[in-house]
């Protein structure tokens, strides 16, 4: 073979192992020590890989990317901000987590119908030596609410309560009222009929009373609370609920075309004045059974969900008070 | 009016030479293979994905813009796809081995020795084109098949079958290579036609036959016949000549000249071939549905393109076909013959519907200019972001990577597209002015065809 013959082909040779084998070696090089996590929407896998493992104290680089649409990347009841992953775009985010235990990965952006589902787990394993805290079960377990079956509110008001002209009566309530354990575990209807059958109330028109549930539910918030809770709202449940509670979201249809239910209407006083705060909280950390509904126990901590109810019923009240 | 570039030495040493057409098939197919990977192991996001942003942004850019109108068929001098089956065919990367390979070397079936299966394989890949343009992962397995294709061709078939009778790029590259003003043709065809052995279609063996061994005394010795199975002494358009240069290097008579010449001079001498004047019809019906498509705001329309499988495709799929085998030519048949009746000629209507064919090639190109301007501009930052990220891994190799998508010279988009679309309608008028003359019938009703095409297309990219 002559001499040039066998360069030129080396030179073929070389160019093509070239390309093929550097940027494997430059990938791999710089993927040591970090895990690459890919995004898609659920309806296309969800996140890749859907389960890591860590150790406490140590830290974990993730480098994120998106596959198709833009998502956001967040850790439930955690801390750390929600970082953006752009589509075709590399994120580099680097965690530790203090304590063992098994967290959640979550989509943070509207990136499709099933966005939700767009869960993740980190198995976090070793770190302190510390027996993991027994766990107490949620309020809706504990008052053995059937948190499935509907209630409608028996009785709902002609107008729209006001905690502000409801505070004009609070020194006529009983303090027994005003404390979290009733707020929690009654319904504003409920609460109605209560103030409604009690005879130091018996001077008060209905609208009156009213305005007392208002009030009740409006000191068991705080502004700060109720600001949270409308951050989160919009930005995990406005989806499907739509930004003004409507039941009306963006995803509304097709959680319809799934479940052949719509979200639920905040909006709706018969809907929204029959359920009690521990109820919303039982919907909110199981989700609804075959109604679209996600789980948020593993991404909200249970301050956060409080705030989260308390702004529910905004749709329903007129919190202002003064 | 021809100036023969060769009679410069150095462009002459250039294209005869071997070295510098390998050294840019090296790059060429590296950057191919890179394409190729990028599709299968790059992120799979479409604008961030070399394969994707190079092939059909950066290399259609190049491709449409200026090297088939300037070069003709430039690129497939420098197209890497059959490169490793020629390899492979010839059993040398340069000058022919003294020993030949045992390959089957099967000549190209007659009844398929015309462009009618790259018009079938062009719309094969049109049909799907809304999701291999934007899906790295099809384009790589398309540019896969195509090599793969190339290969086994070239170990089956003699020459570059592939290219000739299959690519699906080839077919139109051919056909608008009439328009470019650059030619590859013989000085004397006296010479060629005495001309022992003729070794630039047959090859350097029957070259040194025919010179009982001896070296010739002019040109190289060393050469393979034409790849394109095309004998120089008988070219007379830019069609299926590829620019290979082996001509060049093999005739011992320095026969051989690359001419710079008017635009579109091959036009002059109409076409008599069904599967070319086919060829025009699919490529201007195509750039009309791709400017609907792909640019349109018809959210339907995109969505059955992109549903592949589905029935809304299947509607889709019914309606391209319809248009660019069915309504198009019909249409153009109905202008020829009403132009046939106005001259009461007597001309065979499939002579003059070929003929007359011809004119659709500048209108055809012109469209492609348009639509591509378009899409172009619109999507040329990405190709700054895939340069420094070519996989979507995080790279930043030229600090480009961060790069926000821009679309450039937008003020002066619709300009050069009008100034394009208008160009080409007057371009082809021209050419059917040309036509006419030829085939003694009149051109009015396919310049209003031209016409009407134009302000479709007009209305579509505007």
């Amino acid at each position: 073979m002559k001499r040039s013959e066998m360069l030129g082909r080396l030179l073929v040779i070389a160019g093509v192992l070239i390309v093929l084998s550097v940027p494997f070696a430059v990938h791999n090089y710089e993927g040591q020590g970090s895990i690459e996590i890919h995004g898609r929407m659920a309806e296309t896998g969800g996140w890749s890989p859907s389960s890591i493992q860590a150790q406490a104290g140590v830290p974990l680089h993730l480098r994120l990317t998106s596959d198709d649409v833009m998502h956001g990347f967040a850790i439930g009841q955690s801390d750390v901000p929600a970082v953006d992953i752009a589509p075709g775009k590399m994120t580099d985010l680097t965690l530790t987590f203090d304590k063992p235990g098994k967290y959640t990965y979550y989509c943070t952006r509207w990136c499709g119908p099933n966005h939700w589902r767009m869960r993740g787990t980190i198995e976090v394993s070793g770190g302190s030596s510390d027996a993991p805290q027994p766990l107490s079960p949620p309020l809706y377990v504990t008052l053995n609410l059937n948190i499935d079956a509907p209630l409608p509110a028996p009785v709902t008001p002609v107008g729209r309560p006001s905690a502000r002209r409801g505070a004009a009566f609070a020194a006529m309530l009983t303090p027994s009222y005003l404390t979290p354990d009733y707020y929690h575990a009654h319904s504003p209807a409920q609460a109605y009929l209560d103030l409604r059958a009690d005879p130091t109330l018996s001077s008060l028109s209905d609208p009156s009373v009213w305005d007392l549930v208002a009030y009740l539910w409006r000191s068991n918030s705080t502004p700060d609370g109720l600001a949270e809770g409308q951050r989160l709202f919009a930005q995990n449940c406005a989806a499907c609920h739509g930004e003004t509670g409507g039941g009306n979201g963006v995803f509304a249809a097709s959680v319809n075309a799934q479940t052949g239910k719509f979200p639920v209407n905040f909006t709706d006083p018969a809907s929204m004045l029959g359920v009690s705060p521990a109820l919303l909280q039982g919907k909110i950390l199981r989700g609804g059974m075959g109604t679209g509904m996600p789980y948020w126990g593993p991404i909200f901590e249970n301050e956060t969900i409080w705030s989260i109810i308390g702004y529910l019923y905004t749709f329903q009240f007129d919190e202002e008070q003064k | 009016m021809r100036f023969d570039l060769t009679r410069f030495p150095v462009v002459k040493f250039l294209l005869k030479n071997r070295w510098p057409q390998l050294i840019i098939f090296i790059l060429m197919l590296a950057g191919f293979l890179y394409a190729i990977m990028a599709g299968y192991i790059g992120t799979p996001v479409g604008n961030n994905n070399f394969g994707i942003v190079f092939v059909w942004i950066a290399w259609w850019a190049i491709l449409i813009l200026v090297a088939v109108p300037f070069f003709g068929r430039g690129w497939c001098a420098v197209c890497p796809i059959p490169m490793p089956g020629e390899w492979i065919q010839r059993g040398a990367i340069l000058e022919p081995p003294s020993r030949k390979p045992r390959w089957l070397s099967l000549r190209w079936p007659n009844k398929f020795r015309n462009i009618w299966m790259q018009n079938l394989t062009f719309t094969l890949v049109a049909l799907f084109s809304a999701v291999i343009l934007t899906t790295p992962k099809v384009t790589a397995v398309v540019l896969t098949v195509m090599l793969f294709l190339a290969v086994g061709m070239s170990v089956v078939f003699e020459r570059r079958t592939f290219c000739r009778y299959l690519c699906p790029v080839s077919g139109f590259i051919g056909l608008y290579a009439q328009t470019a003003p650059i030619e590859l043709r013989v000085k004397e065809k006296q010479v060629c036609i005495t001309c022992d052995g003729k070794p630039c279609y047959n090859g350097a063996s029957t070259l040194r036959q025919a010179y009982g061994g001896a070296s010739p005394s002019t040109g190289s010795a060393a050469g393979y016949g034409c790849p394109w199975d095309v004998f120089p002494g008988g070219l007379t358009k830019n069609t299926y000549c590829g620019l290979c240069m082996e001509c060049l290097r093999t005739c011992p008579n320095d026969n051989i000249a690359v001419n710079l010449r008017p635009f579109a001079a091959d036009l002059a001498q109409p076409s008599r071939k069904m599967d070319e004047a086919f060829k025009a019809f699919i490529m201007l019906g195509a750039a009309m549905v791709y400017a609907g498509v792909l640019l349109g705001p018809w959210g339907t329309l995109k969505a059955a393109a992109y549903s592949v499988g589905t029935g809304a495709w299947f509607g889709y799929v019914a309606a391209f076909l319809a248009l660019i085998f069915g309504l198009l030519p019909a249409l153009f048949l109905l202008a020829v013959k009403v132009g046939q009746g106005i001259s009461k000629s007597n001309v065979p209507a499939r002579h003059s519907f070929t003929a007359f064919a011809t004119v659709l090639i500048p209108l055809g190109l012109m469209f492609w200019v348009g639509f591509s301007l378009s899409f172009v501009l619109t999507n040329a930052s990405y190709i700054l972001i895939a340069l420094s990220d070519p996989f979507g891994w995080g790279w930043n190799l030229f600090g480009t990577a961060a790069v926000t998508w821009h679309p450039f010279l937008t003020a002066t988009l619709v300009p050069l597209q009008i100034l394009a679309l208008l160009g080409g309608l007057l371009w082809s008028a021209r050419t059917a002015l040309k036509v006419s003359r030829e085939v003694k019938v009149s051109s009015v009703p396919v310049v209003v065809f031209a016409t009407l095409a134009t302000l479709i297309m007009l209305g579509l990219l505007l």
